[in-house]
């Protein structure tokens, strides 16, 4: 017995379910972010003196990580692009790439935090850092929660199957991606 | 009488995604974007306020509109998609507009904030700050407690 997905296409809309239903998540994303990021301008603008903890942070650290997210987005949609010609493998292989990115970003973001911890600039050491790791890492548990979704798109795709799937979890990775993009400036450069 | 298409069974075909949209060189895009982020990152050590909004901030909105028009296909998404998307940015603005006045301002019109308000995250609790409770004294309240 197979189990059959009930509507495949938004009639009404002329777009398919899983891709509508990413747009959603992602605009309850932009809403948690956004609440992140607002509120850390806001505070950022009335508190001058943020800025000397903010030069702490490792410029080329977060340059590093951006060119690694920027490369991994080329990656999915590479894949996307695979996929659309019905390659499933190579997406799948490019997926795989894309994972590799994700890997990448983490272990610089670990080597980052474990050296900041050790010169004392903890979640409590100031409201700049507070913001930081909060920041940070929500981006980061969003980055290994991409990574294991697209682990398991990989896996299908691999085998010429769900490949609408590759588009899907391509989307909700550039959306990863275009928010480093706005921390980087915000926590690294802005000093 | 028209003649149509047999369905294909879900999960063994792919669904027409942005397949016919325009041609797009990606690796181009990731080049360009590579070339943007040296901008961001070498335009502050300029040391010039305004250079540094520009290349930091500007170069950043650049870089996101690049992602989400060509990687994310946003030019030739649907309208709906769109306009959920605007929703949710324009939310964004009504919070900072509507709390930024409070946070960002030290004192206004017949109104300013105590010494202690933007120390408020180093303090860990309440009466390190100098509270003005009295030890063992009821609180403020408790004369309304009475029944």
């Amino acid at each position: 017995m197979s189990v059959k997905t009930i509507a495949t296409q938004r009639a009404s809309m002329n777009i398919p379910t899983g891709r509508l239903a990413v747009w959603w998540v992602l605009v309850s994303e932009i809403v948690i972010f956004g609440g992140v990021l607002v509120s850390y301008l806001m505070h950022r603008l009335g508190h001058p003196e943020w800025g000397e903890q903010a030069a702490y942070t490792n410029l080329w650290a977060g340059a590093f990580n951006t060119l690694v997210l920027l490369s991994s987005s080329l990656s999915a949609v590479l894949a996307h692009q695979a996929a659309e010609k019905g390659d499933g493998p190579k997406a799948a292989r490019l997926l795989y790439l894309t994972i590799l990115g994700g890997l990448i970003f983490l272990i610089v973001k670990s080597f980052e935090w474990t050296h900041e911890i050790q010169e004392g600039f903890t979640l409590q050491a100031g409201g700049f850092w507070s913001y930081y790791y909060t920041a940070a890492g929500l981006h980061a548990f969003h980055v290994i929660a991409g990574m294991g979704v697209i682990a398991w798109v990989a896996s299908s795709a691999r085998k010429n199957q769900e490949l609408h799937r590759v588009e899907n979890v391509g989307i909700y990775w550039h959306f990863v991606d275009i928010v480093w993009i706005f921390l980087f400036p915000l926590l690294y450069i802005a000093k | 009488m028209t003649a149509t298409a047999p369905a294909a069974p879900h999960g063994t075909t792919h669904e027409p995604g942005h397949a016919h949209g325009p041609h797009r060189n990606y690796v181009k895009i990731w080049g360009i974007l590579v070339l943007l982020l040296v901008v961001s990152v070498v335009g502050p050590m300029l040391g010039i306020r305004w250079v540094m909004l520009v290349t930091a901030f500007g170069v950043a909105l650049v870089k996101a509109y690049m992602v989400a028009k060509n990687f994310m296909h946003l030019d030739i998404e649907k309208p709906i998609v769109h306009w959920i998307l605007l929703v949710a940015l324009a939310l964004m603005v009504l919070l900072y507009g509507a709390l930024a006045p409070d946070v960002q301002k030290g004192a206004g019109q017949g109104w300013k904030k105590d010494a202690g308000f933007h120390h408020s995250f180093v303090t860990s609790k309440p009466h390190e700050a100098g509270g003005h409770e009295k030890p063992g004294a009821p609180p403020e309240n408790a004369e309304h407690d009475k029944p």
